[in-house]
């Protein structure tokens, strides 16, 4: 399904800038950085290639605008109207007249050129710092024309990490499930859209009930639950293929599946005679492993980044909390003691944080602790939301939320969102249907 | 309409019964004027079906739990006669939880609570192999409202003929 990626990465001018600007992410950011995205300048003969094969009047205003966009629902930085700018594309990417750039207040200005070479798709782009007067990056990828948008994307990740320090999100993926029709008899399918909501595909046609997709972090793999022929039962698809198989063989359901962080293995849970333990299944032997044997209902169940712990939920209690035990399910401790219900833990891929579900009082909150139940944070309040799921570096997290139905009950509807771990930038993400269950995949290139 | 009604009737009761703070225990507290609920179980037959006369399809559970109330275990006594006078009938049992919990844990409780119907029709000498069980959930409600009436009509496990 995904193109082999072609993406040849040279770098033109290898630099060592020392300390420029830097946009500080721990911390939410309220003045986010001015910045100017110029249009990534196209000589005449190129923009007609690229129109002819991708029904585009201009490619390199299309990159720019999406390199723009991503930006922008980062919180981070501020866009600037390219209305204001004064100078021309082709000639600020050769050498920008900072005092210009400064006088509309930017204060990083990305510029570039697209040629069309050999049936092939050439950008060089420009990271400068405005008011330092001085190139803080430049790169240059040649790939397959089709590839266009994930060339905005990989600018986007790229001009994000050299401005954060840290790696970006942009080229990625979102599985989810797209629901449509009545609450009662909801048709739901499998979906997959780029991360900012483009290219959206379906995987599964909607003749049976599916849930809980999730992507593998190692490779176009997908773990989710199907109702296929009214059994329940964890399957495995791969994305590129279509070829779908059921995990293991149980006698009874099998569901709330993920991978290990090495997509080895599938951890996830098995119900049988009213309780629910969890198990792991190695994707290359095929041997099944009990982890938890408690007579209570243990789901939910998500690695650490190294692989050497498990966090899951159990009721074990009497209601539902969030514990964390060893990969081999010894040294079992709780670590949710706040006042209401814990669940859906998911181990942040930097390690440190453990997002949930927290039900209290009536009202659903997406939250995250440190994996030693310390230092409980509530993000987001709301009367249904539930899920979360973090972006590859661990500063983003996509949940979805369902609405509250009138007195006739009318009016339901689910909507994926994303909330940065600051707890700022709260957002939609915009897709066909009503959506649910988002799952974040790795970053498509590295 | 009609259910909106009840439940603003039951909030007021609940109001009242605060303001006063004179009530005995809580479950007597949420005994619904109109007898649809008792507790949080729906005591209601709105959305009842009947496997055949006298044999009503479901019970109902309390928030987050599993255990038979009265009135389901007489529900399934019924059910069990049905199925010895009847033993070419084999059966599905569904469990579904309300929208006011996580996902994957749902499934889970669904599946506890059909297997709770289960084992009360194995005491009464229906054999496992006549009897499935299936979870859906929060995937299937009954009622589509967002009040407490409609979750209690939602936390259920359905008797379903099989063939």
């Amino acid at each position: 399904m995904t193109k082999k990626i072609l993406i040849l990465l040279f770098i033109l001018i290898p630099i060592n800038a020392n300390a420029l600007i830097e946009v500080d992410i721990t911390r939410g950011n309220l003045n986010p950085l001015p910045l100017a995205v110029s249009p990534l300048s196209i000589d005449e003969e190129s923009r007609k290639g690229f129109e002819k094969i991708l029904k585009k009047e201009n490619i390199g205003s299309e990159i720019s605008n999406i390199v723009e966009n991503n930006l922008r629902t980062s919180g981070l930085f501020n866009p600037l109207d390219k209305k204001a700018f004064l100078q021309a594309a082709d000639i600020a990417n050769l050498k920008p007249r900072f005092e210009d750039w400064n006088l509309i207040k930017a204060q990083a200005l990305i510029t570039g050129k697209v040629n069309y070479v050999d049936d092939k798709l050439r950008v060089e782009f420009r990271l400068w710092d405005v008011l330092a007067a001085k190139e803080m990056m430049a790169l240059a990828f040649t790939t397959v024309p089709n590839n266009w948008r994930r060339v905005g994307h990989i600018i986007s990740d790229k001009v994000y990490e050299r401005l954060t320090g840290e790696k970006g999100y942009f080229d990625t993926r979102i599985i989810y499930v797209s629901e449509e029709g009545p609450k009662t008899q909801r048709i739901k399918k499998l979906a997959i859209m780029d991360q900012d909501g483009a290219n959206n595909k379906f995987l599964t046609l909607g003749n049976e009930l599916v849930l809980t997709p999730r992507f593998n972090p190692a490779s176009q793999m997908v773990t989710y639950l199907s109702y296929f022929k009214n059994m329940p039962r964890v399957y495995l698809l791969d994305i590129e293929t279509g070829t779908q198989e059921v995990v293991g063989d149980f006698p009874g359901m099998t569901f709330a599946p993920r991978f290990s962080p090495d997509g080895k293995k599938i951890i996830m849970s098995f119900a049988k005679d009213g309780k629910s333990d969890i198990y792991t299944m190695d994707l290359e032997n095929r041997i099944v492993e009990k982890i938890t044997n408690h007579p209570s209902i243990d789901t939910s169940p998500s690695y650490s980044p190294d692989g050497k712990y498990i966090t899951f939920n159990s009721d074990r209690s009497g209601y539902q909390q969030i514990y964390v035990m060893k990969n081999d399910g010894s040294n079992v401790k709780r670590i949710s003691f706040g006042n209401g219900l814990y669940g859906t833990p998911v181990w942040s891929p930097r390690g440190d944080l453990i997002a949930f579900t927290k039900l209290h009082k009536g009202k659903f909150y997406i939250g995250v602790m440190r994996t030693d139940g310390s230092g409980e944070r509530l993000l987001t309040e709301n009367y249904y939301q539930e899920a979360p799921s973090w972006s590859p570096n661990g500063r983003v997290l996509i949940f979805y939320r369902e609405t509250k139905t009138n007195s006739k009950g009318e009016g339901f509807s689910a909507k994926l969102w994303s909330i940065d771990l600051t707890g700022y930038n709260e957002r939609q993400i915009k897709t066909r249907t009503d959506a649910s269950d988002p799952s974040w995949s790795s970053l498509l290139s590295n | 309409m009609r259910l909106n009604k009840i439940f603003k009737n039951t909030l007021l009761v609940l109001a009242a019964c605060l303001v006063l703070s004179a009530c005995a225990t809580k479950k007597e507290v949420a005994t619904d004027i109109q007898g649809q609920m008792q507790g949080d179980v729906y005591t209601g037959t709105d959305t009842v079906e009947y496997l055949a006369d006298g044999v009503p399809d479901r019970v109902f559970f309390a928030t987050n739990e599993s255990i038979l109330t009265t009135a389901s275990r007489e529900t399934l006594r019924a059910q069990a006669g049905w199925l010895r006078k009847n033993p070419n009938i084999n059966v599905v049992l569904e469990g579904h939880a309300d929208e006011r919990g996580t996902r994957e844990y749902n499934l889970a409780l669904g599946e506890r609570r059909a297997n709770a119907a289960k084992d009360y029709l194995m005491t009464y000498g229906i054999s496992s192999d006549r009897i499935t069980v299936l979870s859906y959930g929060k995937e299937r409600p009954v009622d589509s409202g967002s009040n407490p009436l409609a979750w209690s009509k939602n936390r259920r496990s359905v008797t379903v003929k099989a063939n």
